[in-house]
C-alpha cells in the first residue's frame, strides 16, 4: 500500500521546511530548547479534541505561545532559560498526556496515518512555503546574527524582530510535522538532517542543501516503509534519518 | 568640527551588577577615540551599548547618517560551522545592499584566497582580518573595533594596525578602538577614555596616560613605549 500522494507531498514540503529551519537550530547550538518547544504541542492537541477543533489549530496556538515564551527568555540570563524551557515545556508534556488518551495520545506523540482534510493542506502547504522563503530570504540576515549580534544590529538588521520570526517559523514547522512524526519525534526530524549536514557541508548553502535533502529523503523513505509495514510514520522517518547521522558520524573530518 | 558620536551620563547595569556608571564622552568626525582600561571594566560593553546591544540609561547620540562597520572581540564560535568567509562577506554585503564593495574589502585584507574556507579552518590573523572587511563592507564612515588583534601573532598585528590605520586616513573614517597595546594608543588616538572600576577618564593622551593614571588604573606599573615614527 503507498502513501496517499497529497499527504506525501505535504510532508516533503513540511520535510524540506524542517531541513532549512533546523540548519540554524543547530548552528545557534538551540537544538535541547527547540526539542522541548515542540512538546507543548501536546496539551495544544488536547485542548483542541476536548472542544471538537483541529488538532493541528490547537497545536499550532500553543507553538506559537511556546516560541513566544522562548524569545522572552532568551532575551534575559541563559542559564535560567534553559532551566525554565526544561521545566515548563516537560509540564506541558505532561499535562497535554493527561488530556489525552488511548490511540488518540499514540498518534498525538508519535505520528498518526490518517489523511489530511482540505483546511490542513491549504494550511501546511501556505506554512510550509512560508518558512522556506523565510529562511532563504533572511539567510544573510540569521548568519550575521548568529556570528555577532552586533554586526547583524550595526548592519541594519532588526536581531530582535529576526529572532522572533526565526522562533515563530520554528514553531510552525513542528505543528507541520505533527501528523507525520508527532510531538515527540518532529524536534528530531528538524535536528538530525542539520546536524548530519553540518558534519560534511563545505559552506553554508551546502549545509543548507543537504540538511534539505536528508530530511526530504528520509520522509519519504519513512513514509513508504511505514505504509509497507504498517507501521507509525514518525519512527521509520527518523530512524531513516538517524541511519543517515551515523553514516556521516563514521566518515572521516578534513 | 561636528561630533560623530555624543554619549552623556551612560549606564549600564547587568542585574545587580552596575558596569558602567555616568560615562561620558564625544568623538569628533574623522578623529580616532582609544578605549582603554583593566579586564572586566566595560569597554566591551560601551560598544555594545553604541550598537544598541544592550539596554542602557543616560544618552547616545550618533550624527545622523552613521554607517558603522563593527569588529567584534575575538569571537567565540564553534570551528566546525560549515560557514566560509566568503558566506559572511556575502551576508554582510547582501544585508547592507552593496555588493560591489565586497571584492575590494577582501583584496584590501589580503584574504583572497583564504575566504573560500571555513572560518574554523583560518588562523586567529585571518579571522580578524575577514571581520576588518567585513567591516568595510556596506561604506561605513565610523568603525567600532574591539580588540582588533587580540590573539593575532606580532607581525600580523602590525600589518592590521597598518591596514586599519590606512583605511581610516584614506576615507577619513571615525574610530572607536579598544585596545590593550598603550603604544599604540598613545601613537594613533586623537582622544583615550579610561574606563576602570566605574570611573572615567576622558581627555588627550597626553593627560590621561599618565605613569600614575595608569598605576592607579591597572592596580600595577605598566610601562609602554613611544615608538620615533
Amino acid at each position: 500500500m503507498n502513501p496517499d500522494p497529497v499527504s506525501l507531498l505535504l510532508s516533503l514540503a513540511m520535510a524540506a521546511a524542517a531541513g532549512l529551519v533546523g540548519c540554524f537550530v543547530v548552528m545557534r547550538r538551540m537544538a535541547l530548547a527547540g526539542d522541548a518547544l515542540s512538546h507543548v504541542a501536546l496539551p495544544g492537541i488536547g485542548v483542541a479534541l476536548a472542544l471538537r477543533i483541529h488538532p493541528l489549530f490547537g497545536a499550532a496556538a500553543m507553538l506559537f505561545f511556546g516560541a513566544l515564551l522562548v524569545w522572552t527568555l532568551e532575551r534575559r540570563t541563559r542559564i535560567a532559560t534553559e532551566t525554565v524551557i526544561g521545566v515548563v515545556f516537560s509540564a506541558a508534556l505532561a499535562a497535554g498526556s493527561l488530556m489525552s488518551s488511548g490511540e488518540e495520545l499514540i498518534e498525538a506523540l508519535f505520528g498518526g496515518r490518517g489523511t489530511p482534510g482540505t483546511a490542513e493542506i491549504i494550511f501546511g502547504a501556505a506554512a510550509a512555503g512560508a518558512v522556506v522563503l523565510f529562511v532563504l530570504k533572511r539567510k544573510s540576515s540569521l548568519v550575521l546574527a548568529l556570528v555577532s549580534p552586533e554586526i547583524a544590529r550595526t548592519s541594519g538588521v532588526a536581531v530582535e524582530r529576526l529572532e522572533l520570526f526565526f522562533l515563530e517559523s520554528f514553531a510552525l514547522t513542528v505543528a507541520l510535522g505533527l501528523r507525520y512524526l508527532g510531538v515527540l519525534l518532529m524536534g528530531s526530524l528538524i535536528i538530525i538532517p542539520a546536524a548530519t549536514a553540518k558534519r560534511f557541508a563545505g559552506s553554508l548553502g551546502g549545509m543548507l542543501g543537504w540538511s534539505v535533502a536528508i530530511a526530504v529523503v528520509s520522509t519519504g523513505a519513512g513514509s513508504y516503509a511505514a505504509a509497507l509495514l504498517h507501521r507509525p510514520t514518525g519512527p521509520l522517518i527518523v530512524s531513516v534519518a538517524a541511519a543517515f547521522f551515523l553514516a556521516a558520524a563514521f566518515r572521516r573530518r578534513d | 568640527m561636528t561630533n560623530a558620536l555624543e554619549v552623556e551620563g551612560l549606564s549600564v547595569s547587568f542585574g545587580e551588577a552596575k558596569v558602567l556608571d555616568g560615562v561620558s564622552f564625544a568623538v569628533a568626525e574623522g578623529s580616532s577615540l582609544a578605549v582603554i582600561g583593566p579586564n572586566g571594566s566595560g569597554k566591551t560593553v560601551l560598544f555594545k551599548a553604541l550598537a544598541g546591544s544592550v539596554p542602557f540609561r543616560g544618552r547616545i547620540r550618533w550624527r545622523p547618517g552613521v554607517r558603522i562597520g563593527y569588529v567584534p572581540q575575538r569571537l567565540d564560535l564553534e570551528r566546525d560551522l560549515p560557514v566560509t568567509g566568503w558566506d559572511l562577506l556575502r551576508a554582510k554585503a547582501q544585508v547592507t545592499g552593496s555588493f560591489a564593495d565586497v571584492s575590494a574589502a577582501v583584496e584590501r585584507v589580503g584574504l583572497a584566497e583564504a575566504a573560500g574556507r571555513r572560518i574554523g579552518a583560518l588562523s586567529a590573523g585571518q579571522f580578524q582580518r575577514l571581520l576588518v572587511a567585513m567591516a568595510l563592507i556596506g561604506n561605513p564612515n565610523v568603525l567600532l573595533l574591539d580588540e582588533p588583534t587580540a590573539g593575532v601573532d606580532e607581525p600580523g598585528e602590525e600589518t592590521l594596525n597598518e591596514l586599519i590605520r590606512r583605511v581610516q586616513q584614506e576615507r577619513r573614517l571615525t574610530v572607536l578602538l579598544i585596545s590593550h597595546d598603550l603604544s599604540v594608543v598613545y601613537r594613533y588616538a586623537d582622544d583615550v577614555l579610561c574606563l576602570a572600576r566605574q570611573r572615567m577618564w576622558f581627555g588627550p593622551p597626553a593627560e590621561i596616560l599618565t605613569p600614575e593614571r595608569l598605576r592607579e588604573v591597572y592596580g600595577a606599573p605598566v610601562g609602554y613605549h613611544v615608538h620615533e615614527s
